[in-house]
């Protein structure tokens, strides 16, 4: 059973679906307040979806400061394992632990349907039961969801297979490269517009968004950094 | 130290698409503002602070773009400095 902490920040509104698709899988997931400097050993940290600080300044970009942040930052450097959904990826990029960034919408309009997204890499902690090339319907709810990065930083996410999810059929909002999701060089730091735990059962309208929680739970991927789970409240530093 | 006005300029970067700015160009041709070529959307930041100088206002409020208001990797930022 792997530790998951969510991350609630003032205008979260998906931590508790978060919570609840990691609990189905069988994860022990918690809340953690933004105010917070301790993640309580956490193995896997999610950034929820929502509008923290009502999007004010950029998206995520005062989020970024959150007391919590620190120790987000922390782990992720220690190779620990964190997504950001939505709004959670706009706050890893503000951070700067995900390259690029997240701008309005090529067509202005909030968005909020379904869409489909290719996998492209399999091995990151959040993908890794997923097969390369398959074709998941997720839905998406932004305004602010177009990635862009400069030619030499979305040439790198190419040539390194940082590209872990891609827009098909249509991209919705003009992201560089249909990019719709991505992961740090590290692979350990993931980032996905689409809101897998929106359709993590067949009840909510399908399940592809579920083995995004599995692969967590179940620990397989290639991880760079292995368990470097610590000594009292502290992760090491890689 | 002196009270000073900073006013901030963030701009997105030119070679990036910037919706908005469209939108508003479309809507200011509807109106018949036939020659207006291309319009961009930024923020325009007030600051009052007190400070030393106003180049060591200016240099405080560069440190304040680099590290919250503006992304390096989409806008770029401009700072003028009145004396309050």
């Amino acid at each position: 059973m792997r530790r998951v902490a969510v991350v609630v920040f003032p205008g979260s509104n998906c931590d508790a679906d978060t919570l609840a698709a990691a609990r189905a899988v069988g994860s022990e997931a918690y809340a953690v307040w933004h105010r917070e400097t301790d993640l309580k050993q956490a193995d896997i940290v999610v950034l929820p979806g929502g509008f923290s600080y009502g999007d004010y300044l950029r998206s995520g970009a005062i989020a970024r400061f959150s007391p919590v942040m620190a120790a987000v930052g922390a782990h992720a450097r220690a190779g620990g394992a964190v997504l950001g959904i939505c709004n959670g990826f706009q706050t890893l990029c503000e951070a700067g632990l995900l390259p690029g960034a997240l701008m309005r919408n090529a067509r202005l309009r909030f968005l909020s349907r379904p869409v489909w997204v290719r996998v492209e890499a399999v091995d990151t902690p959040f993908t890794s039961l997923y097969e390369r090339g398959e074709v998941l319907e997720i839905p998406i709810a932004h305004g602010d969801g177009r990635f862009v990065a400069d030619p030499r930083t979305a040439a790198e996410l190419e040539a390194q297979d940082q590209v872990v999810w891609r827009y098909v059929r249509d991209n919705p909002n003009g992201s560089t490269n249909d990019i719709a999701g991505i992961c740090n060089a590290g692979r350990n730091v993931v980032g996905i517009m689409p809101h897998p735990e929106r359709r993590n059962a067949l009840v909510l309208g399908g399940d592809d968004g579920a083995r995004v929680f599995q692969s967590m739970e179940a620990g397989n991927a290639t991880q760079h950094a292995v368990d470097v789970r610590a000594v009292g409240d502290h992760h090491l530093r890689v | 130290m002196t009270a000073y006005r900073v006013e901030v300029r963030v701009m997105p970067r030119a070679a990036l698409l910037d919706p908005q700015g469209q939108a508003v160009e479309h809507a200011l041709h509807a109106l018949g503002f036939k020659d207006v070529t291309r319009v961009r959307v930024g923020k325009h930041l007030v600051l009052d602070l007190e400070a030393p100088s106003g180049d060591a206002a200016a240099a405080q409020a560069r440190v304040m773009c680099d590290r919250l208001l503006a992304n390096p990797v989409t806008e770029d930022f401009e700072v003028a400095v009145r004396t309050g």
